[in-house]
């Protein structure tokens, strides 16, 4: 399988060094972990949704406080994770180079499962900054910028030490995450402590709205999408054995989608106070990056051409593949979402939730899931995963949980869009607001159920990766050495 | 919408850093021999420590 290393660089006088494969088996299975938790809440939530009756009146179950649990829990915590883990892995292997900063590599796992804890701890407590997808206070905000330059120095560091003079599209991707995440929480998070949990933010009213959804939109942009497509970028290719379908496109992927993916943040707010201008030019900036997402997307599936069969044997293969054609699907429903005119009906309904959802369990959440099956018999020193027969359940039973829950939240969008803009002949409204949330609870239960599926398959998940780890004992890659012609 | 004077000037210098990091990635190279690049990485794959050991 590999190059014959021991050919000019057999430096026998000193110790090889090997790859720091601890941290990301670290992350790799706190990923698994985290997933249980965070998916855990949210079946639970889509339950208060449908069953009112399950908050049961106590405040730190309440869906209020539970629901930026369960987004910051699968977002920040499952993915966060899954990016620590797969981009750790792919830099080390593509730069022929053990992961650079020594004990910072610790800090960043230490460091990110305090914050987690600590927002697990915090959110159910009522404590909120009230910024959606940027709740936590901003003493656990200090701690996430401390291990994000700690991740940075140990990611660019690698980098700078590569062995390898060219530097593989998955690092730029990966790279261009961790430095806008940076950016965007420390700008959005700028805030005026008002005791020891409590702050009041920087900017105010449709000022501080604006910068949230700068943030938050980039947030989607480049945590949930230019880091997932870093690891798609790897491991699709590695996992089909072929190189990706084109390179040059997709270095045209990596610049196009950096440079217009900032400027779409005001289509989150249409038809409010943000001033017009800004709400078109967000919408059109948005329409535009349907291009290099679907140019990314056709890239990834066309890596299969001429070996479709291998869809039918390899399993871990559907997960990578179909969380393409769910990214192809949300970046496609995106731009529409964001066309003004649509955006009149789908604004504040489920259709939204809808979208979101086909995005994060579809797209992130299967990636992530074929990459960790990649990745943890390599780490385990094993063959493969203890039963691809159950990955092979897992990916159907998620798939369907999927569709359900997409499909159900597609309805119920559209439902309460179409009874909220309805009205007489004598301009009153035909419906109350209460009308349609009765109209609703038919497609609450399904998508339970497509939630209680999904979740299922991350359980069957859990029990897969504990036998492949049982009993192992993982042993310390050495380090490659550099390709004569790097 | 003051805000607009400091998030626009920000995208901008953005925009500014992006097109210094492309330039430095083109004079720098990194696009040289591009097709081969994407075949690299399905060489570096480790040795695989074998169950039994």
């Amino acid at each position: 399988m590999h190059q014959g290393i021991q050919g000019e660089n057999n430096v026998s006088t000193s110790i090889q060094t090997t790859y720091n494969d601890k941290v990301v088996r670290q992350f790799a299975v706190m990923t698994v972990v985290w997933g249980i938790v965070g998916m855990l809440v949210g079946v639970v939530i889509a339950a208060q949704l449908a069953f009112p009756a399950l908050n049961f009146d106590v405040p730190w179950l309440s869906y209020g406080r539970l629901r930026p649990l369960h987004t910051n829990a699968v977002i920040f915590a499952f993915g966060g994770c899954a990016l620590f883990a797969t981009s750790y892995y792919a830099v080390q292997r593509t730069s022929h180079v053990r992961l650079f900063g020594g004990p910072l590599v610790g800090f960043t796992f230490w460091g990110w499962q305090l914050v987690i804890v600590l927002a697990a701890i915090s959110l159910p407590l009522g404590y909120t900054s009230g910024k959606e997808y940027a709740e936590l206070e901003w003493p656990i905000d200090i701690l996430i910028t401390l291990v994000w330059v700690s991740y940075a120095i140990v990611f660019f560091g690698t980098l700078a030490t590569r062995k390898v003079r060219h530097i593989y599209v998955a690092n730029w991707f990966y790279g261009a995450f961790i430095l806008t995440v940076a950016l965007l929480h420390v700008v959005n998070s700028a805030a005026m402590p008002a005791g020891m949990m409590k702050s009041y933010s920087a900017f105010a009213g449709v000022q501080d709205a604006m910068v949230q959804w700068w943030y938050g939109h980039n947030a989607v942009g480049f945590f949930l999408t230019a880091g997932f497509l870093g690891m798609m970028y790897y491991y699709v290719p590695k996992q089909i054995g072929r190189p990706v379908y084109s390179y040059r496109l997709s270095i045209v992927h990596f610049w196009a989608l950096i440079f217009t993916y900032m400027w779409a943040g005001p289509h989150h707010l249409h038809y409010t106070a943000l001033p017009d201008w800004a709400q078109s030019l967000g919408m059109v900036f948005s329409l535009i990056l349907l291009a290099p997402s679907w140019g990314g997307m056709i890239n990834g599936i066309m890596t299969l051409s001429g070996a479709w069969h291998k869809l039918r044997e390899d399993p871990i293969l559907r997960f990578l593949i179909v969380s393409l054609s769910f990214y192809g699907m949300s970046t496609f429903e995106g731009p529409m979402m964001s066309i003004k005119t649509v955006n009149a009906l789908s604004k504040y309904t489920d259709w939204t939730i809808g979208h979101v959802h086909s995005g994060a369990l579809g797209w992130v959440g299967l990636v992530s899931m074929g990459a960790l099956y990649y990745l943890i018999p390599r780490l385990f020193g094993r063959e493969k995963m203890y039963s691809t027969r159950a990955i092979e359940v897992h990916f159907w039973v998620a798939t369907i949980g999927i569709v359900l829950y997409a499909v159900s939240m597609w309805i119920s969008g559209v439902t309460q869009g179409l009874m909220w803009r309805a009205v007489e002949s004598d301009g009153t409204l035909t419906y109350s607001f209460v009308e349609s949330v009765k109209a609703s609870y038919p497609y609450y239960y399904v998508r339970l159920l497509g939630g209680l599926l999904y979740f299922g398959g991350m359980l069957i998940m859990a029990w897969n990766v504990a036998k492949t780890i049982a009993g192992s004992r993982p042993a310390d890659v050495p380090v490659l050495a550099a390709p004569a012609h790097a | 919408m003051d805000v607009l004077y400091l998030l626009v000037p920000l995208s901008v210098l953005l925009v500014f850093g992006i097109v210094g990091v492309l330039a430095w990635s083109v004079w720098n190279g990194q696009f040289e021999d591009i097709e081969r690049e994407g075949e690299r990485i399905l060489h570096d794959d480790d040795e695989r420590p074998d169950d039994s050991r």
